[in-house]
């Protein structure tokens, strides 16, 4: 497969030259071997609808998560983004009156089948959310192993666990000395990096971002995005964002939602360079949302 | 332009300066409860007041060891009766608590804390002492534990309410269980002020004397267990304090000063629980 020199888009990635030198390189190799037809799914939705209430919020979405790469899912406020993720490890259901029809398939097998158990599902999908929500009774340390501690498991060699973690989320050189602090002492960018490492610690096969750097100032964010670059080696990530610079930047594939709707999924060099659908086009050069 | 400038000064000062004797006279009677208690109970005190029992009268001398043994002891079993159910049903307002049932249970929970404390008291003679004849220290216990609970339960919601949604996710998304979610990071973070409240309730039940009258009654010996009528502290300052005798209003004075020490003492440990946990974060 021929690899298309990766030029975006001048209005979305003049803004971004910041990051450009550190992206331009990782993008080079980042369209090797992929391509929507062919990609190898990790995860993947037939008909997934979500309600909640009586508001319908997805409309029937079938969208192939590709494995070990990353997936970005934009699209303008309330297209259902966030709630697209959330089904894709049952946190959905777990608002008052929310609820989720379809298949959702984690390899083989639909995690929304009658006999899966909700709670088994999200070890192995883990999830990152908009704001840092490190638990604030708990150290730097035990935050890392608040999931399996929580959990009723007693890993062999804690520290080995917490430095494992610390190390993979950039952190540890940051936190070794103070590991007995309260998580919430440190920096939003930290308290994220934490959260993720906290997420890691069970060994999830996919981890599922929910507008990890909102919340964060751009360093901050730049850090969270090396390490997402990082992570993809070894997880399947899925990335809600707001910020399509962003999804630039990370994502291997680009998914956009409208109004509840999937519109177009695609290599995320393809969505912001020749997008198909008209809405694409608009959404991505600004022209709404 | 200065006039404006002038005119607001003056009415800050005028705020501010009303505001301060407005909490002046809040402490007066506050204070004066302190002093007084302090300055008449002072003369009561001595090694005697906490190690022996009370003389007969006439006797000089004598103590109210009984008493203070008997109050810890009823404070104690109504925590033991009161805290547990309190906090769960709190926890189950909390979580629970949209539906009609629960909005029964909340609703009821603040009549209760509205309830009379000599109500509670008659309501536990007829409950316990008429059925097992005799007054105990089990019953004073329970009509503690009945006025306790609504407090308790309601602190306890309000509180889990406080404790922010983001924890709840972040907790569901490791894979907990919703009982493990509640119970190890929801309940485990309201905690210190879950912990403050109940404090806060143990020390306003501590100086009931209403509910005891006919629960716990009072001893003028020591009682052994719990299926015997006890002295408290409250109930003897009320009864020594009705007496014509010079001696025993002299000991209820020290009596109501003790108790007043033991309250303040609760309260104070409850705060510095909070502050030690919070510091340590």
């Amino acid at each position: 497969m021929t690899t298309p020199a990766l030029t975006l888009p001048k209005p979305t990635m003049k803004k971004t030259s910041r990051a450009d030198g550190a992206t331009e390189e990782a993008s080079k190799s980042r369209w090797d071997e992929v391509s929507v037809s062919t990609l190898v799914p990790k995860m993947r939705t037939e008909g997934l609808h979500a309600y909640f209430g009586q508001a319908e919020v997805l409309k029937g979405i079938s969208l192939k998560i590709a494995e070990k790469q990353v997936t970005a899912v934009i699209g303008p406020s309330g297209c259902g983004k966030s709630t697209f993720v959330r089904c894709l490890n049952r946190m959905h259901e777990v608002v008052p009156g929310a609820r989720a029809t379809g298949q959702v398939l984690l390899d083989t097998q639909d995690i929304y089948h009658g006999d899966v158990d909700a709670v088994r599902v999200r070890r192995r999908v883990g999830m990152v959310f908009q704001k840092p929500n490190p638990f604030p009774t708990m150290s730097i340390r035990d935050n890392v192993l608040a999931g399996l501690r929580l959990n009723g498991e007693r890993p062999d060699d804690p520290d080995a666990v917490v430095e494992k973690m610390l190390q993979r989320v950039a952190l540890w050189d940051e936190v070794k000395d103070i590991l007995g602090r309260a998580g919430t002492g440190l920096s939003g960018g930290q308290q994220q990096r934490l959260c993720i490492a906290r997420s890691l610690a069970l060994e999830p096969e996919v981890l599922l971002m929910d507008e990890p750097c909102s919340a964060l100032d751009p360093i901050a964010t730049a850090r969270v995005e090396e390490l997402i670059h990082e992570l993809r080696k070894s997880y399947t990530i899925v990335i809600v964002t707001h910020n399509m610079q962003q999804a630039a930047r990370v994502a291997n594939f680009t998914a956009f939602f409208y109004l509840g709707k999937l519109i177009e999924h695609d290599r995320t060099d393809v969505i912001f360079t020749r997008p198909k659908e008209q809405r694409t086009e608009d959404y991505i050069t600004g022209r709404f949302g | 332009m200065l006039s404006t400038y002038n005119r607001r000064k003056f009415t800050d000062v005028f705020v501010r300066s009303a505001c301060v004797v407005a909490a002046v006279i809040a402490l007066i009677p506050l204070i004066s409860v302190l002093y007084y208690v302090t300055a008449r109970g002072i003369g009561g005190i001595n090694l005697d007041f906490f190690t022996e029992l009370p003389k007969p009268v006439g006797e000089a001398g004598g103590g109210m060891a009984n008493a203070i043994v008997g109050t810890l002891k009823l404070v104690l079993l109504a925590c033991a009766i009161g805290i547990p159910p309190g906090v769960l049903a709190g926890v189950y307002l909390a979580e629970f608590g949209h539906s009609r049932f629960g909005k029964l249970v909340r609703f009821s929970a603040d009549v209760m804390s509205g309830v009379p404390s000599i109500t509670v008291g008659i309501f536990v003679y007829s409950l316990v002492v008429l059925q097992t004849k005799q007054f105990s220290a089990l019953a004073g216990g329970i009509a503690l534990a009945v006025l306790m609970l609504p407090t308790v339960t309601r602190t306890t919601e309000e509180l889990l309410k406080l404790v922010p949604e983001s924890l709840r996710e972040a907790a569901l998304g490791l894979g907990l269980p919703k009982w493990r979610a509640t119970l190890r990071v929801m309940l485990r973070t309201a905690a210190p002020g879950i912990a403050t409240g109940v404090m806060l309730a143990v020390a306003r039940v501590a100086g009931e004397t209403a509910p005891l009258l006919f629960t716990a009654f009072n001893n003028r010996f020591w009682s052994s267990g719990l299926n015997e009528p006890t002295a408290s502290l409250p109930v003897n300052i009320y009864t020594y304090a009705v007496s014509p005798y010079e001696e025993w209003h002299r000991q209820a004075w020290a009596a109501a000063l003790v108790l007043l020490l033991l309250v303040l003492l609760l309260n104070v440990s409850a705060r510095l629980l909070v502050r030690n946990r919070v510091g340590a974060r």
